[in-house]
């Protein structure tokens, strides 16, 4: 039996990335979402939305193509960096970005949208500026929605399996990450490689989901003590 | 430590607030009033008149297209010269309907975050001194969901008051609270906006609220300022029809001014077969037509039992049409004799009802005291 530690590491790597990259992001998509009265809102969210029912293939697809020599991203990054971007770590955190939106947008949009706007219009009255109603006043009460992303779009990147194998290939070390290297395990026959990583990843998305209904309840019993 | 005396506590210096606003859309608006420092100005009118608009542009959370705002020497908003402060600088202190307290944050900092810039110590012990005087000491470690509604009022009050505004806008600020908070808490506000040397604006469409409290009545509907007076004037001597039918005056009718008896210091008023007798009014012409109101507190009941004197006061006769016990008092419903279908209604004492032994379909004798009847400008429209 082998675990494969490095792509385990490698799963790990990415996924903390993913989340610290796109956290801020998507706070600020989050928090324009909550309370623009932009005739496009419903159209950003669909397109926000959109990984959630796209099959993975299709969206690592088009992420391949764009990412290849022929697509604009794909060449930019080529002309700068002078190294493709499909089938390597950065090209891999990109398409994470991408198929974790939904996941990170989603629920601090939610927290956001529930702030009712007197509150902050009191934050104004209070002598609070732009930025000091944001950090003392929207994202205290908005960080349960934004936690619940951030714990999302960790245990989902750990767990997605199409886009990466469709982006990253199977580069050890660079792209191969824990799911793919438990699909290779199954095909090749070695179940108990296979088990014991499936084992693993179960453990850490289970303790993932937990906390988040936990820090749930315990907000809904602070609030109703 | 330093000492402060109650008064410190609160003041802030401030000067008179004055408010106009000119708008077509969304809402129409067109709102002129002032309210001098130490003086609360209830706004009051129907759902959907614009007073929490007028309050919102006042606080710079929302704008008209023209007009001005300004508080003493402070210019707070001014279109024509481009001067429009930030709510953050305009020193208002809010208090919404819902409170909207910062619901992560305890009593004594929801507070204390409304002082930005102040040392932790210096903002501690404001934030002590408020919550002592809105009577909330020992519970300023709670947060807003572990208080009752009379106290999350409290808390927010104290919080508009922490930076010492220049004026302090109340928005419905009993509607979120049952009937014995709310009368606790306008008892409350009673004291303590003696204490408050800076105008006062309360939204309301509680026009017993408005009347208890305030020194000044602005009326307001479809977004224009109909009336401004004092509270009595307001409920005794409204500007217009429209105004007396929406504080919820209805003895309104209509007569002409038969002549003006100054020597007896009257205006004598036809209505139908009648002439009344009325406190003199010069402004209107002999032969002008006017509507005429007398509140139901000026409306004296004969007693059947024991005639008096004061029955030769404008006397109206009429059959009791309805009878409604509400609380201690008989509001009556009257239909007044050689009149076409008009009614009278004012209400007497339960036990007076009874002494009397009114009942429906019987026919009573009312006298409409002079002094108190009004006469209004006559509208076409009505």
């Amino acid at each position: 039996m082998t675990i494969e530690w490095q792509a385990f590491s490698l799963s790990l790597k990415l996924a903390g990335a993913t989340t610290m990259v796109l956290l801020p992001l998507a706070v600020v998509l989050a928090r324009y979402l909550a309370w623009t009265r932009s005739v496009l809102k419903g159209g950003m969210e669909a397109l926000v939305a959109l990984p959630l029912v796209l099959p993975p293939t299709v969206l690592g697809y088009y992420l391949l193509v764009s990412f290849g020599p022929q697509g604009m991203p794909g060449s930019i990054y080529a002309d700068v960096f002078g190294e493709t971007l499909a089938f390597s770590f950065t090209g891999l955190l990109l398409a994470s970005l991408v198929f974790n939106l939904p996941f990170a947008v989603q629920p601090a949009q939610r927290a956001f949208e529930s702030i009712a706007c007197e509150v902050r219009e009191s934050a104004w009255c209070c002598g609070l500026n732009a930025w000091q109603t944001f950090w003392k006043i929207e994202l205290p009460q908005a960080w349960m929605g934004v936690l619940s992303g951030a714990i999302l779009t960790f245990a989902h990147t750990l767990g997605e399996f199409g886009v990466v194998l469709m982006v990253g290939g199977n580069i050890p070390g660079e792209t191969r990450t824990i799911s793919i290297a438990i699909f290779d395990r199954v095909t090749a026959f070695d179940d108990r490689s296979a088990a014991a990583m499936s084992a693993i990843l179960l453990a850490f998305s289970a303790a993932a989901i937990a906390s988040i209904y936990v820090l749930a309840h315990h907000r809904r019993n602070h609030e109703f003590q | 430590m330093f000492w402060h005396t109650t008064d410190e506590i609160m003041n802030s210096s401030s000067g008179r607030l004055s408010v106009t606003l000119q708008q077509q859309r969304p809402v129409s608006l067109d709102v002129d009033f002032r309210c001098g420092p130490g003086e609360l100005l209830g706004l009051v009118g129907p759902s959907g008149s614009g007073k929490t608009t007028v309050l919102r542009c006042i606080a710079g959370l929302a704008r008209a297209d023209a007009g001005q705002v300004r508080c003493g020497d402070a210019v707070l908003w001014y279109p024509a010269d481009g001067v429009d402060l930030p709510t953050r600088r305009r020193d208002v202190g809010i208090v919404f309907q819902n409170y909207a307290l910062f619901e992560h944050l305890n009593a004594r900092d929801n507070i204390t975050i409304a002082l930005p810039g102040w040392s932790r110590e210096r903002r501690n012990s404001r934030a002590a001194e408020l919550l002592e005087l809105v009577n909330l000491s020992g519970l300023e470690a709670r947060r807003p969901a572990q208080l009752s509604g009379g106290q999350k009022q409290r808390v927010a009050l104290a919080r508009a008051l922490a930076r010492r505004p220049r004026l302090l806008l109340l928005d419905e600020p009993f509607s979120a609270v049952d009937l014995v908070t709310r009368r606790k808490l306008r008892k409350d506000l009673a004291r303590m906006r003696k204490r408050l040397e800076i105008p006062i604006i309360m939204v309301t469409h509680d026009l017993d609220e408005a009347y208890e409290l305030s020194d000044t009545i602005s009326i307001l509907y479809h977004g224009k300022t109909l009336f401004t007076a004092a509270p009595n004037a307001v409920m005794r001597r409204p500007s217009t029809p429209e105004v007396a039918h929406l504080v919820g005056l209805t003895n309104i009718f209509t007569g002409e001014v038969a002549e003006h008896d100054r020597a007896r210091r009257l205006t004598l008023l036809r209505w139908r077969d009648r002439i009344l007798e009325c406190a003199l009014n010069e402004s209107y012409r002999p032969g002008e037509t006017v509507h005429w109101l007398i509140p139901p507190n000026n409306v004296i009941l004969h007693q059947r039992v024991r005639p008096s004197r004061g029955e030769r006061e404008n006397p109206v006769a009429g059959v009791v049409r309805d009878l409604v016990t509400l609380g201690g008092s008989v509001n009556i419903e009257l239909d007044i004799e050689s009149s076409s279908g008009e009614t009278l209604s004012f209400s007497v004492p339960v036990h007076v009802a009874e002494r009397n032994s009114l009942d429906m379909g019987e026919r009573i004798g009312v006298s409409l005291r002079a002094a108190g009847i009004h006469l209004m400008k006559y509208d076409r429209s009505r």
